[in-house]
């Protein structure tokens, strides 16, 4: 019954980012630096990735079956790791400018960061609860880290309203779920009755829950008021580290019980539809850039979704195919958190002291006063769009497949729709950015600096962009590996 | 004794009444409570199955609860310290600047 030292190497990356997140508390007395900081941070960020692979050698249930090391645990902690690494280093100038305190900032996002690894690896719904709430609670807090903005405390009162709110949803569903199969362990259920309604409503309310956190229609509205009030390097990790966190533990869930997977074919099916409408027909009418990229996460969800639906239409058979969709399913997260990270990058830099240049208007021509900066932006605009030689070809490729695969030629047409949509207001900021004369006070301003920790992130974006957009199958053949999914059952 | 039904009938109505109390108060602090109204439904929930099913892990379950909610409520109560400061006012219509 007690802990092996196997069971710590299984958690190693947790503990590891748990474990400098208090040690930068503690150090935030004594040191003034911010750069000091940063360097911590970004170190303990590697290092607990790092760690992820030293985990990933132990594999096998942890802790009495309550966390599960397996490569599909080991390729959610690398991802997220490497985000936290990206955020950390994308922060420290920004913190810099808005004059904020930087070793709370860091250890926070270590925190949440241990959160979703923790969901990662969650073979329990209790594990899944915490990690959920240690990812959730880091993230209010650091939604309304700019304390003397109006909007940075809205946002972290909608998040932190609506992220409760949906918690107990997922709590509920949880009870539920315990009373139907007496038990919260998710590789016990396997022969769970699929015809219990206690258990139908018991999986009803944790999709609702979950579906709040990855922001699918309708659980969607906070997504643009908390990505908009929030700081912006925050903004970027909410949309690419706890939707991971988020997704990686739905999908635990809907591949390793079989009752779920049957149940909830139509639920995805509605959900990925009414995602990519309400992202795509919200983000045409925006003006601000972190709005419409809010919404273009929203609609990017749908497209995830969309893989959902035909991996719970196709069951739990992998001879008929699932593997591509799960597949796709986690090319999509990786290619899609890069891009977000970069683009809110670049965002935030532009943003000026105060976060005051977040009009659309602000990038008019930004191609010629800034013309790599613009080629970088546009790079991952056409990324979101999905174009080819980029990441979000592929990642839109595969879910396309998966779709027409599984014979649901009707949510693959919906999808084709959405994204020609989507087209318009991605080519829109491109327009603005090199054919559109700025105003007099932008022409006037000068140009904006990229300090060298900003230029690493769009460095490391850019190129993993085009490089999963020009030879995704490095990644494809990690991602492939039975092992990775056939472990999940 | 008390058949299970009834508790999870109960806990099903306490869970409502927190849904409810969410959606229409206008109180940051009353919506805020509703949340734990509904986090103890769950809790009242996992209770009842456990001593039906008669397995512990349940009621640890609930010890969980009770600690990420203590933990939530010192988040959120910061957090609305922050707007009552900010804004001289607990009302969530008046929070109002994101906006489309």
């Amino acid at each position: 019954m007690f802990p092996t030292p196997d069971d710590f190497y299984r958690v190693l990356p947790e503990v590891l980012w748990c474990g400098f997140g208090t040690l930068l508390m503690l150090l935030q007395p004594f040191f003034k630096s911010r750069q000091f900081f940063t360097a911590v941070a970004a170190i303990a960020a590697l290092a607990g990735t790092a760690c992820s692979v030293v985990a990933g050698a132990f594999p096998g249930p942890g802790f009495n079956g309550l966390i599960q090391s397996d490569p599909y645990s080991t390729f959610f902690h690398l991802l997220v790791g490497l985000v936290a690494f990206l955020v950390v280093l994308a922060a420290g100038p920004y913190l810099d400018r808005e004059n904020l305190p930087a070793a709370e900032f860091y250890a926070l996002v270590l925190f949440a960061t241990a959160g979703m690894g923790v969901l990662a690896g969650a073979q329990e719904l209790l594990t899944a609860f915490v990690g959920l709430e240690m990812s959730s609670i880091a993230s209010y807090v650091l939604a309304g880290f700019r304390r003397d903005s109006l909007k940075s405390g809205e946002s972290a009162l909608k998040y932190f309203l609506l992220g409760s709110f949906a918690t107990a949803f997922f709590l509920y569903g949880i009870a539920l779920v315990y009373g139907a199969t007496g038990t919260t362990q998710l590789d016990k259920m396997f022969a769970a009755d699929p015809h219990s309604s206690l258990l139908k409503l018991g999986f009803a309310m944790i999709l609702i829950g979950l579906g709040f956190k990855v922001a699918a229609a309708p659980f969607q509205i906070w997504t643009p008021d908390v990505y908009e009030g929030a700081p912006t390097p925050v903004t970027a990790l909410f949309s690419a580290g706890p939707k991971a966190g988020a997704f990686a533990l739905l999908l635990r869930i809907f591949a390793t019980v079989p009752a779920a997977t049957h149940l909830w074919f139509w639920a995805f099916w509605i959900l990925a539809v009414l995602t990519m409408f309400a992202g795509n027909l919200g983000a045409l009418v925006q003006t601000n850039i972190k709005r419409l990229l809010a919404y273009s996460s929203i609609a990017h969800a749908g497209y995830i979704l969309v893989a959902f639906a035909s991996v719970t239409y196709l069951g739990n058979n992998l001879s008929d195919g699932a593997g591509p969709a799960y597949a796709a399913i986690l090319f999509y997260l990786v290619s899609y958190a890069l891009v977000k990270i970069g683009a809110f990058t670049i965002v935030s830099q532009i943003g000026g002291t105060g976060e005051k240049h977040l009009a659309l208007d602000d990038y008019a021509g930004l191609g010629q006063r800034q013309p790599w900066i613009a080629a970088t932006l546009s790079l991952f605009l056409l990324s979101l769009l999905g174009l080819p030689i980029t990441a979000g070809f592929f990642g839109k490729l595969y879910i396309f497949k998966a779709a027409v695969d599984s014979h649901l030629i009707w949510l693959a047409v919906i999808m084709a729709v959405n994204s020609t949509i989507g087209a318009y207001y991605y080519f829109r900021l491109i327009v603005i950015m090199y054919m559109r004369e700025p105003n007099a006070e932008i022409s006037a301003a000068p140009l904006v600096a990229f300090p060298f920790s900003i230029v690493v992130v769009l460095v490391i974006t850019a190129i993993a962009t085009v490089a999963l957009g020009v030879a995704p199958n490095p990644i494809l053949r990690f991602i492939l590996d039975p092992a990775l999914i056939g472990n999940l059952r | 004794m008390v058949p299970t039904t009834y508790y999870i009938v109960l806990s099903a109505i306490l869970f409502g009444l927190g849904v409810l109390a969410f959606l229409f108060k206008r109180n940051i602090i009353t919506i805020f409570m509703s949340i734990e109204l509904m986090l103890n439904a769950v809790n009242l929930a996992f209770v009842a199955f456990s001593q039906a099913s008669g397995k512990l892990d349940g009621q640890l379950f609930v010890l969980f609860v009770i600690i990420v909610a203590a933990a939530e409520a010192a988040v959120g109560l910061g957090i609305v310290i922050l707007i009552a400061r900010n804004r001289q006012t607990l009302n969530v219509e008046r929070v109002d600047l994101l906006k489309l």
